[in-house]
């Protein structure tokens, strides 16, 4: 089964580039991939990574791709702050991936840069003495931040960095990325679900649907223009303090990955479809300085 | 008549440190009552680290309080027989915020559904319990066919949750305390867990304590909400009081925080001082919220505002209300909708159940 297929992008210098779909629809499975941290059974069938400076990702050795994690490329994986060492002491992890890639630092070089880190988080130096059970779960997912840029990276993968956090200290944590990005003149690709955050954070935005990407265009056209029906339909079913209505959801399932439909993944549930779409695959066409990939867009092929 | 579940003065005070001791508060004197006879949602909102997750804990009986106390049918939770304390732990039921943590990696995820089935003696045959649990995976969205038989990792975040929501109407409890259970999927998926929620309040008849940073999905699904501050209640009340028209200043800083899904709309407040929303560091006196309230004045920094209940639905901990009365013991019952004391069975609905 393919999680993710043939997708294709490029992420620019300085971009905030946000990448939404429902749940399953293969973005973590992608973020993974650019990291190529997937695990067996998982593969990656074919395709190119490519990173200024060093290549083709995919064709590194393992020694080679040690090195440019972290360093190039990072990764605040899904869930980070669940994966913390429970009995270390939130210094020594954050020490450890400095260490690896920075061996000849001093101890109060390393020290320093701990603590520069930590602020960088707006945490409090003293959280570096703490375990992960004892603090609360936005502090865990911060740590798991700094950890992932303590190395100032190029490009930022993050997966779901702030889907666990408050509303209040996911804007700091944001604006943080933000700062921390534009010092660093680093690219983040901002994995989520959330329509609202990806609203006020990205630049540009993808959307995710059967491990395609369906539709990829400026986050302000997206919002007022969307031409896939999925990302309508997506759109439409973000609650809001407006009215009190029934929650709107998409009809009908998500496939499953090991049951794409054929012809438009999207078929069965799509309200605009019609007689190409059960048959013939969409590919993507662009338009605008936007991707959809969608037979209601018969334009240029991308 | 007992009560379901009741928190009477419930704290719960953590101690870390061994040379310098630091005690946190994690839930500052909460009372409240969750009855049976008129299920409801309740919203627990509030940053993290304000206690939304000790408070789920301490409902559910996995830690004990400091002081006050857990009351369960009438008895403490520290006194349950063993009998009583079994059915206590199947009549509530968990879901938490992270999924992955219920999981043990090395079992298929078949595992978290047949090994309560069994334990609480669901179903008389293999058959029977198979359909219980094909019914529940049903409810949630899933395809038995393609859950089944997998391990923990094989599963997407949203796919993992929905299991647990399905494990937790498997046992067909009385209250469900849910800790962000939608914190992981996407809209449209949220919406479909939310509504299975929701029905499980309309249609069995359980109450829920939904514990979330999200205010939209509060106000769509709960009744009422709570508003937590580093421990204390600082707003509680009807969701189209307390959300629609937040008194406290800190529900005004929640409200203002959503990220608008329209990116021409500004994100955040106007004169919001920063502060570090997740130290836990309290003055011993005066009002939690005050470095970084807009709206502090003279009285703030002396005193601790007590609840007072500056509308027939809700109480505010703030000064600014602090013209209309206190609430009798700080109990939190009389502000939430429906009242219990007009416990005529099928009488008023709250106005959530549209
Ligand atoms: N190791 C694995 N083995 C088999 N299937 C897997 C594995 N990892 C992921 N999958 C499947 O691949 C699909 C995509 O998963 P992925 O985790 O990328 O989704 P996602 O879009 O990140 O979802 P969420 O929003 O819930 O995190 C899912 O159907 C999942 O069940
Ligand atoms: N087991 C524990 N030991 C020490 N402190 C804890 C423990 N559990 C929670 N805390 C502290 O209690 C406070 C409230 O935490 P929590 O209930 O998890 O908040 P929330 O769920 O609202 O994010 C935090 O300051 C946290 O660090
Ligand atoms: S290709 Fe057809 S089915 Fe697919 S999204 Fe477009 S209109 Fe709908
Ligand atoms: S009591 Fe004072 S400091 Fe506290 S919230 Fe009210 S106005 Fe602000
Ligand atoms: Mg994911
Ligand atoms: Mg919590």
């Amino acid at each position: 089964m393919k999680a993710v297929d043939g997708v294709s992008f490029d992420l620019r210098p300085g971009e905030r580039l946000g990448l939404v779909g429902e749940s399953g629809s293969g973005k973590s499975t992608m973020a993974l991939a650019l990291m190529r941290l997937h695990k067996p059974p998982a593969r990656i069938a074919g395709g190119k990574v490519l990173l200024d400076g060093v290549g083709d990702v995919m064709k590194l050795d393992d020694d080679g791709l040690r090195r440019i994690r972290l360093d190039r490329l990072a990764l605040v994986p899904q869930g980070a702050m669940n994966s913390l060492n429970p009995v270390m002491r939130i210094r020594d992890q954050l020490a450890d991936g400095i260490r690896t890639h920075k061996p000849g630092d001093s101890r109060d070089d390393l020290a320093e840069r701990i603590q520069a880190q930590l602020a960088r988080v707006g945490l409090d130096a003293e959280v570096g003495g703490k375990f992960p059970h004892e603090l609360s779960g936005g502090m865990k997912q911060r740590v798991a931040i700094a950890i992932g840029t303590s190395l100032s990276p190029s490009v930022i993968i993050a997966d779901e960095p702030t889907s666990a956090l408050d509303v209040v200290v996911q804007r700091q944590v944001m604006e943080t990325l933000r700062s921390v990005q534009e010092e660093l003149g680093a690219a983040v690709l901002i994995v989520g679900h959330d329509m609202g955050l990806m609203a006020q954070i990205a630049d540009r935005m993808g959307v995710m649907y059967a491990g395609k990407l369906v539709e990829l265009a400026p986050v302000h056209d997206l919002f007022t223009n969307p031409q896939h029906p999925y990302t309508r339909l997506l759109i439409e079913s973000v609650p809001t303090l407006m009215a009190k209505r029934a929650l709107a959801s998409i009809p009908g399932a998500p496939p499953t990955l090991i049951n794409v439909p054929p012809g438009c993944p999207f078929h069965p549930r799509c309200p605009s479809a019609f007689e190409p779409c059960d048959s013939e695959v969409p590919l993507p066409t662009a338009q605008n300085g936007r991707v959809v990939s969608c037979h209601l867009y018969p334009g240029e092929a991308a | 008549m007992t009560a379901f579940l009741e928190m009477a003065n419930v704290s719960k005070v953590f101690s870390a440190g061994i040379i310098r001791r630091q005690h946190t508060v994690a839930v500052d004197d909460v009372t409240m009552t969750i009855d049976e006879q008129s299920p409801s949602i309740l919203a627990v909102a509030g940053e993290s680290g304000s206690g939304k997750t000790t408070l789920a804990r301490l409902l559910l009986g996995v830690i004990p309080p400091s002081s006050g106390e857990v009351i369960y049918r009438g008895q403490p939770v520290d006194d349950l027989s063993r009998e009583q304390r079994r059915t206590y732990l199947r009549e509530i039921q968990p879901i938490f915020q992270d999924p992955f943590e219920s999981y043990n990696p090395f079992y298929k995820v078949d595992h978290v559904l047949t090994v309560p089935a069994q334990k609480f003696q669901l179903a008389a045959t293999k058959q029977e319990t198979t359909r219980l649990i094909h019914e529940a995976l049903d409810m949630v969205g899933l395809q038995p066919a393609e859950t089944l038989g997998r391990f923990p990792h094989q599963l997407s975040g949203g796919q993992r949750q929905r299991v647990m929501v399905a494990r937790a109407m498997l046992l067909r409890p009385r209250l469900i305390v849910a800790d962000e259970p939608v914190s992981m999927v996407d809209a449209s998926l949220r919406a479909t867990i939310l509504e299975s929620i929701r029905r499980m309040k309309q249609e069995l008849g359980i109450s829920v304590v939904y514990i979330t940073h999200d205010l939209t999905t509060a106000y769509q699904i709960a009744d009422n909400i709570l508003v937590m501050y580093k421990g204390s209640v600082v707003e509680a009340g009807s969701v189209e009081q307390v959300i629609r028209d937040p008194k406290h200043p800190y529900t005004q800083l929640l409200v203002s925080s959503i990220p608008q899904p329209d990116p021409s709309l500004p994100w955040g407040a106007e004169g919001e001082i920063a502060g570090d929303p997740e130290s836990m560091e309290v003055a011993a006196t005066g009002c939690k919220f005050v470095d970084r309230c807009p709206a502090a004045f003279e009285p703030c920094a002396g005193q601790r505002p007590l609840l007072f209940h500056e509308h027939l639905s809700r109480a505010a901990a703030c000064f600014q209300y602090d013209k209309s009365p206190a609430l009798e013991g700080q109990n939190l019952d009389v502000v939430f909708e429906p009242q219990l004391t007009s416990q005529a069975a099928g009488g008023s609905e709250g106005p959530a159940a549209n």
